[in-house]
């Protein structure tokens, strides 16, 4: 359970003795290796505590960021089921922030520690967030592709070490799935549809397939995080391995609908049972990272726009709970 | 999300018959707002037929650290368990 005496738990940490510390380690370390979870009050290094804040809460504003490329869309979306079905996935991506932020807290990091990292540009969110939603296929691709991807990413975490992040996957881990069959629902439609249709759909994945798979990451030699992250058993699986994985049963899915993966070399192996591909052009994956996507001003700037134009709405609402409360009080 | 919001702990209760149980957290201004946001958050697909919110600062939790000492004495009370029990095969509804 959690108290707000959490961030005074990293503070009792620093005056352990260097023998209890490796004692308190050792012990952690065998809780881990024994699949057993560690909880928000239980001792852990400090490390682990900084290396799970940092990924969950990044984690949780990838999602918050996400609204924004498919958002752009709700008001354009070509039936009125499909509008009905992209406002629930909205609110999905919105539900899933709601969830990790939740998450995250329980390591000793306040909501608006997290919320202030974001909008001033000191945080990460995931890379993909950052191309531009250009057509209706977009928001095909997007769920085809990019929630596809993220599922491939996320199953593994459900088993992570930290209970309450592995608990806030799987419930989003439940609620993903409808967003790929979502997406992959409107490629087929497209797919299926008139040569413009057709040309909308083969022009979406063209632009979001590089992407899609830049989102595992760095390759495994250049990862400096993974050898840690998996002794600790936050990552079960390599940047590398899950992408493979990804574009293995991807391919087969673009072949069904008569679309053409953007990569000359992406071609089956049979030696080795898997996809071969092209190289991927991590140039534009750092220039991404380091803000010079396509759109990483324009998310930042709907952020703080949202987040300043909503700042009457939280004070009138903590104004009024206050009001309430004296009111309460007075009359007891 | 202003400093005035506090943290709740939500609990819920999904099939009529079982035990709320603890799902999460999150802020709001107030108790009122807390449930509304709690079915927002966590019931969009028929999870709850009740949902419990409780001030994070309520709860009050026992220290890991002390679990061993706290939970002693059940570790040596085996015969609490009905293995613990030799009945004869032919007794039968025992």
């Amino acid at each position: 359970m959690y108290t707000q005496g959490l961030d005074s738990l990293g503070k009792e940490c620093v005056h352990t003795v260097a023998s209890d510390t490796a004692a308190l380690e050792a012990r952690f370390q065998g809780k881990v290796d024994a699949d057993e979870k560690i909880e928000p009050k239980d001792w852990m290094p400090e490390a682990y505590r900084q290396t799970l804040i940092r990924q969950i809460s990044q984690h949780a504003h990838s999602e918050i960021v996400g609204m924004l490329p498919e958002g752009n869309w709700i008001a354009r979306a070509p039936t009125l089921r499909r509008k009905a079905v992209l406002i629930a996935k909205v609110q999905d991506e919105g539900g899933h922030g709601m969830y990790l932020y939740s998450a995250a807290e329980t390591l000793g990091i306040e909501r608006e520690q997290m919320q202030e990292q974001l909008l001033a540009g000191t945080a990460k969110y995931s890379s993909i967030f950052n191309y531009p939603t250009l057509t209706w296929a977009d928001i095909g691709a997007i769920g085809w592709l990019v929630d596809g991807a993220a599922i491939m990413n996320q199953i593994p975490i459900c088993r992570c070490s930290y209970g309450p992040y592995a608990r806030a996957m799987v419930r989003i881990c439940k609620e993903e799935s409808f967003h790929q069959r979502q997406g992959f629902e409107i490629m087929l439609a497209l797919a299926r549809g008139t040569p413009e249709q057709q040309a909308m759909a083969q022009d979406a994945l063209n632009r979001w397939w590089w992407p899609s798979i830049m989102m595992f990451g760095p390759s495994d030699t250049e990862s400096k995080h993974t050898a840690q992250s998996m002794r600790w058993k936050i990552k079960r699986f390599t940047n590398d391995e899950l992408r493979q994985k990804f574009i293995d049963i991807t391919a087969p899915q673009a072949k069904f609908l008569g679309l053409h993966i953007p990569d000359p070399q992406l071609a089956w192996d049979e030696a080795t049972q898997h996809f071969r591909f092209g190289q991927i052009d991590w140039s534009e994956f750092h220039a991404v990272l380091k803000g010079n996507g396509p759109c990483n001003r324009e998310r930042l700037e709907a952020r703080r726009s949202a987040h300043e134009n909503g700042r009457w709405v939280r004070e009138a609402a903590a104004a009024h709970a206050e009001k309430q409360r004296a009111r309460a009080q007075r009359a007891a | 999300m202003s400093n005035d919001w506090p943290l709740y702990e939500v609990f819920i209760r999904s099939r009529s018959g079982l035990e709320h149980k603890h799902v999460g957290s999150l802020h709001a201004a107030d108790a009122t707002m807390a449930v509304e946001h709690a079915r927002d958050v966590y019931t969009r697909r028929q999870e709850g037929v009740s949902i419990w919110v409780v001030r994070s600062s309520d709860i009050v939790a026992s220290d890991p650290n002390d679990a061993d000492a706290l939970f002693e004495p059940a570790r040596d009370k085996v015969y609490r368990h009905p293995t613990f029990y030799a009945i004869p095969d032919e007794v039968k509804n025992l």
